[in-house]
């Protein structure tokens, strides 16, 4: 698709002026045109057996999350009680595709999900700001990996990318994804800190080419968190990544993806964006925690006809 | 030739040497290609001079004259245009004298009120030359729209205009249509009064030493009834001003002009119920009447 | 990851989700609004309106003949009087209570426009309905600073204006016509489209109920015949037109030497100029919106998309993995983006120029889409290889049908875009602010969008160049055309 790209990706990398040029050169974005195209896909109506298609697909794409200094093994071990029964009233109710904690925990929820086929992603590498040298980090990532870490959910030097070292970013992602041994790594680029679509885009070309499995919006710790339109740039840049390079890389937005409708939103741009195929688990995530249940509550309102409340789904 | 040379050579012997009128088209005067004049007459029916009796050919030319020379005219600046259209009053007021006798005998009218229709000629110009930069802040400007968008009017040139002049103000009548129609940007192809037509066949020469390109003002001289339906009905102009058009059916009436005038949906400028007096402020009316509005989008985002 | 070898997604098919009917309720048969009552034609002649979707008959509409249209013509003479006396303030008010009314009634009129015209509700409901709240609501506001508006201190209306109007933009169509009219202190005579003028009639209604004078304005449905004896009505002071560049030009004809003031927004060809340096997958969308908004049938549709060389190969595969996503169908269906064509004369007239596209030997591409057994339709189409002699390059197709042209350099895409007849609107598309503006400087085209398309506010002057007519719609320039100026 991009007609610029070069048959062999290690030219464009091979040194910082070369990456440079490569970033600056992908086509622009114009921010009011990325805007409301997100926004008419928005106004998708979803309903029916397509909803209810929508909801158990969301479901599984939940990376659900708990970040917070006040984390605890029971908090954990709570939220993994919930991935394995997200609806004790329907057993039919898909679980989510991971719990997302800090590496300190990653032990805890292994052992309480147990050989069931939940993923245990975490974050690492100085989460949420990642200021901290590099053999910290890959320390932060060793710890996770050995914890028994599926997933890894790395930051981006955001101080270096605007600063345009885009070697050292670059570098960071692969010494990341080599400390990461078989567990996927996702690249969050904190897209609330890039502020402009492009540096959202370059930032997505940046990671994917130094061998991100997922790229992902945000922390969920700044003030902007993942949006439609930044979903938008970085379901163009993974078609169009793999159009180029036959690689195909997962996204992830989080962060903010409170209720069913945002989140059919998403799967509506998923799905006329770049299409079907990153319709599954394998290829797209929602970083979300109070979500879950909003999904839950409209799943029994589908299944009954009334609608459901808070007090009729599980918190944890 | 002239029965009664406009200057004439005083009792000495020496004999008087007469002007040949000449169309403008193009920055140059040539003859009609009809080969052909008319005789111009005061209004107490004396012979002036011989005018080229235009055609519909002499017309053509001066379209594609017209044409070649848009580009360039409606791409020139404003404060550009605005220094051209001063020039051409500078080498007016240059020539006051000559064009006070040429209005004179054109019209019947004292020196007193000859010199004063040169000197509002003169006058117009300048007027006219002081807005070719302000009409584009007067009736364009920045279009508050709801939603993130940049979005601004401005009137542009409409294109090549036909301009039948005014039949019986020969100079006033004459720069009062021609003015606002260069100063926007427009290329102009005017038919000069038919009965009157020497004051703006010596305007020809003003305007040929004025930096004003050549193309930018055609003049014909010519019976109005042939030449005009050839203007109206051409595909290659974008407007017509009707000041010098005669209300009456029949050949080149207004409203046959103005049927003329749809094929390609000219913009037509139709002429009051009388010829309307000159020395009145104009306001930016006639610029307007050849100007389209162009209004741009941009979004506006980082 | 534990899935060692990821499978991709399944499809995810989007289940119906038609919008309620619920909301109107369509007369079996309606009169001519003449003099703020609903009345039989003086000749009992009707036709009938139908969904161009499904073919079903919506209702039977009077047809206005002569003496209709005289006794409409007369009820707004004999309105003029004092609705051009009233203080602007109040004629304000009375546009600012219609601008409030079309808010509220506002899905009522989105379906009922989707259901007499065949688009899309989505559009219907988020680009038409709000575009006429709002432009009743900006010229409310003018009714009172006339004096201000730049035509002198005391601007007087015209009189009577006679105002035809096309089958595209209903509704819109006649806020563009009908707010700048009355704000400005004429009354109306307003003839609808003959397909789609259940609009027109419900906005009648509405003018009862928001209490406007009986005549101010009056709505006469009907055929050409009907809006032939409106326009050269000898006591119209002021005729404005939409539609078709051949019915502008008899119009002129008609109304030359009365000395009525005239107004005309006509056909177009526009060119949409994408650079190799745009913001390609932005200059998509704007290319999509540009030609298949409205079926296409846009004056201002971006109908020629011309790219530049270098880029045309990635922008056509871009283009055409986009269109396949286009949902053609219901146009009920809040998810369709294509909906129907709005009659079977207009599908013969674009199925007539595809075929004479592909006559000339252009490359056909038609988008994969399902077309409904019943209704009149027409599957996005795009034309490849097109050059500036083919017919589909300088006609106006009026349908979702995109010829693809390209170019080399930006002063051949400037001479390529103006060279036609037509000069309403234009399309440019680069990351280069000053090359943008470079080209917008260029085009003879009454508006110019670059980096966006097909984007509209009553703030924002339209109209043409050349033969998409003269007079501008829209802001201040738009009071011009109900101005005695």
């Amino acid at each position: 698709m991009l007609s610029a790209f070069p048959a062999d990706p290690a030219e464009v990398t091979s040194s910082e002026a070369a990456l440079s040029r490569f970033l600056h050169g992908l086509p622009g974005i114009d921010k009011v045109g990325a805007e409301s195209r997100a926004a008419m896909l928005g106004t998708r109506s979803i309903k029916k057996d397509a909803k209810a298609f929508a909801i158990d697909l969301a479901i599984s794409m939940i990376d659900l999350t708990t970040l917070e200094g006040a984390d605890t093994p029971g908090k954990v071990r709570a939220l993994c009680a919930k991935a394995l029964h997200p609806d004790p009233s329907a057993p039919d109710a898909p679980r989510p595709a991971a719990i997302c904690v800090y590496p300190d925990l990653v032990g805890i929820a292994k052992e309480a999900l147990g050989k069931a086929p939940v993923n245990v992603a975490s974050v690492a590498t100085a989460f949420p700001s990642g200021r901290a040298a590099l053999d910290i980090k890959l320390a932060d990532v060793a710890q996770a990996v050995q914890a028994g870490a599926d997933e890894i959910d790395m930051v981006i030097d955001r101080g270096a990318f605007l600063s345009g070292r885009y070697q050292q970013v670059f570098d960071e992602i692969v010494a990341v994804k080599a400390a990461c041994g078989s567990a996927h790594l996702k690249v969050i680029l904190e897209t609330g800190e890039l502020s402009t679509y492009d540096n959202v885009r370059r930032a997505s070309w940046l990671a994917m080419l130094a061998g991100a499995d997922f790229i992902k919006t945000s922390t969920g710790k700044v003030g902007t968190n993942a949006t439609l339109p930044v979903t938008l740039i970085m379901m163009e840049a993974v078609r169009d990544f793999r159009a180029a390079t036959g690689r195909q890389i997962g996204v992830k937005p989080a962060g903010g993806i409170r209720t069913t409708k945002d989140a059919i939103k998403y799967l509506v741009l998923v799905n006329e964006t770049a299409g079907p195929d990153w319709l599954t688990p394998d290829w797209f995530r929602l970083g979300a925690s109070s979500l879950l249940n909003d999904l839950l509550m409209q799943r029994q309102k589908l299944a009954t006809g009334r609608y459901s409340g808070p007090d009729y789904v599980t918190v944890d | 030739m002239s029965k009664e040379p406009m200057r004439a050579a005083g009792s000495s012997a020496r004999l008087a040497v007469n002007k040949t009128y000449k169309l403008y088209i193009g920055g140059k005067f040539p003859r009609s290609e009809s080969g052909r004049v008319y005789a111009v007459t005061d209004t107490k029916d004396r012979q002036l001079a011989n005018a080229p009796r235009g055609t519909r050919k002499d017309a053509r030319d001066a379209v594609v004259a017209a044409r070649k020379a848009f580009g360039g005219w409606s791409g020139a600046t404003a404060f550009n245009r605005g220094q051209v259209l001063y020039r051409i009053a500078e080498m007016l007021e240059a020539r006051r004298e000559e064009f006070a006798g040429e209005v004179a005998a054109a019209e019947g009218l004292g020196r007193n009120k000859a010199l004063a229709a040169v000197d509002a000629s003169v006058d117009r110009w300048v007027w006219y030359a002081g807005w070719t930069d302000k009409l584009a802040q007067v009736a364009g400007g920045a279009n508050p729209v709801a939603g993130p968008y940049a979005n601004w009017s401005t009137p542009e040139p409409t294109g090549v205009v036909a301009v039948l002049a005014p039949q019986k103000s020969s100079l006033l009548g004459l720069t009062s249509v021609v003015a606002p129609v260069i100063a926007t940007g427009n290329t102009a192809v005017v038919v000069a009064s038919e009965r009157a037509p020497l004051p703006a066949l010596a305007f020809a020469e003003v305007l040929g030493v004025s930096d004003v390109p050549g193309g930018v003002v055609n003049l014909l001289s010519g019976p109005v009834a042939e030449i005009a339906p050839w203007l109206a009905a051409h595909q290659d102009v974008n407007a017509i001003d009707l000041a010098g058009a005669s209300h009456n059916t029949g050949v080149a009436s207004v409203r046959d002009l103005e049927i003329a005038a749809a094929d390609n949906l000219k913009r037509v400028l139709r002429p009051e119920a009388k010829e309307p007096d000159w020395t009145a402020d104009p306001g930016p009316h006639r610029m307007l009447a050849f100007t389209e509005t162009r209004t741009v989008w941009h979004p506006s985002g980082n | 990851m534990s899935s060692l070898s990821p499978t991709p997604g399944k499809a995810f098919d989007y289940a119906p989700a038609p919008e309620s009917r619920a909301a109107v309720d369509i007369a079996a048969s309606y009169g001519l609004f003449i003099d703020g009552k609903f009345t039989e034609a003086a000749d009992g002649g009707t036709l009938k309106t139908v969904n161009p979707a499904t073919e079903e008959v919506l209702a039977e509409v009077a047809v206005g003949g002569a003496a209709d249209v005289d006794r409409a013509v007369k009820a707004a003479r004999k309105a003029f009087k004092s609705w051009s006396a009233l203080p602007g303030s109040e004629r304000a008010k009375y546009l600012f209570r219609i601008a409030r009314l079309i808010q509220e009634h506002g899905r009522e009129l989105a379906v009922l426009e989707t259901l007499d015209n065949g688009k899309p509700i989505r559009e219907s409901r988020d680009s038409d309905v709000p575009l006429v709240a709002a432009h009743f609501f900006h010229y409310a506001g003018w009714a009172d600073k006339l004096g201000h508006a730049g035509f002198g201190p005391d601007p007087k209306p015209i009189g009577v204006a006679a105002q035809v109007i096309p089958w595209n933009f209903p509704l819109l169509m006649l806020a563009w016509k009908i707010a700048p009219a009355l704000a400005a202190g004429n009354t109306v005579v307003l003839k609808p489209a003959e397909t789609t003028p259940l609009s027109a009639l419900r906005f009648a209604e509405i003018c009862v109920e928001a209490g406007l004078p009986a005549g101010v304005v009056n709505i006469v449905t009907g055929a050409g015949e009907t809006g032939r004896a409106v326009v050269a009505h000898p006591d119209v002071d002021k005729v404005a037109f939409t539609g078709s560049t051949p019915v502008g030009k008899e119009i002129i004809r008609t109304v030359a030497g009365t000395g009525k003031k005239l107004t005309l927004e006509l056909g177009g060809k526009a060119a949409n100029i994408v650079y190799d340096d745009a913001a390609l997958d932005s200059a998509i969308e704007g290319i999509v919106n540009g030609i298949f908004f409205n079926q296409g049938q846009v004056c201002c549709a971006g109908s020629r998309l011309l790219v530049q060389e270098s880029v045309a190969e990635q922008v056509l595969e871009m283009l055409t993995r986009r269109l396949g996503t286009l949902r053609l169908g219901d146009p009920l269906d809040k998810n369709t983006d294509v909906g129907a064509i709005n009659s079977a004369a207009q599908l013969d007239r674009i199925k007539n120029l595809v075929a004479a596209g592909d006559a000339e030997g252009a490359e056909r591409w038609t988008a994969p889409c399902e077309i409904p057994a019943k209704g009149f339709w027409f599957p996005p189409t795009v034309f490849t290889g097109v050059t500036q002699a083919h017919r589909i390059a300088r006609e106006e197709i009026f349908g979702p049908v995109l010829s693809v042209l390209t170019f080399r350099t930006p002063a051949e895409a400037v001479e390529k875009a103006n060279n036609t007849p037509y000069g309403l609107s234009a399309g440019v598309w680069t990351e280069k602010g000053a090359k943008a503006l470079w080209t917008a400087q260029r085009l003879r085209a009454g508006v110019v969008w670059t980096n966006t398309f097909n984007r509209f506010d009553p703030a924002s002057p339209f109209g043409g160049f050349k033969e998409s007519g003269f007079g501008r719609e829209g802001g201040r320039q738009g009071l011009e055309a109900y101005l005695d100026v």
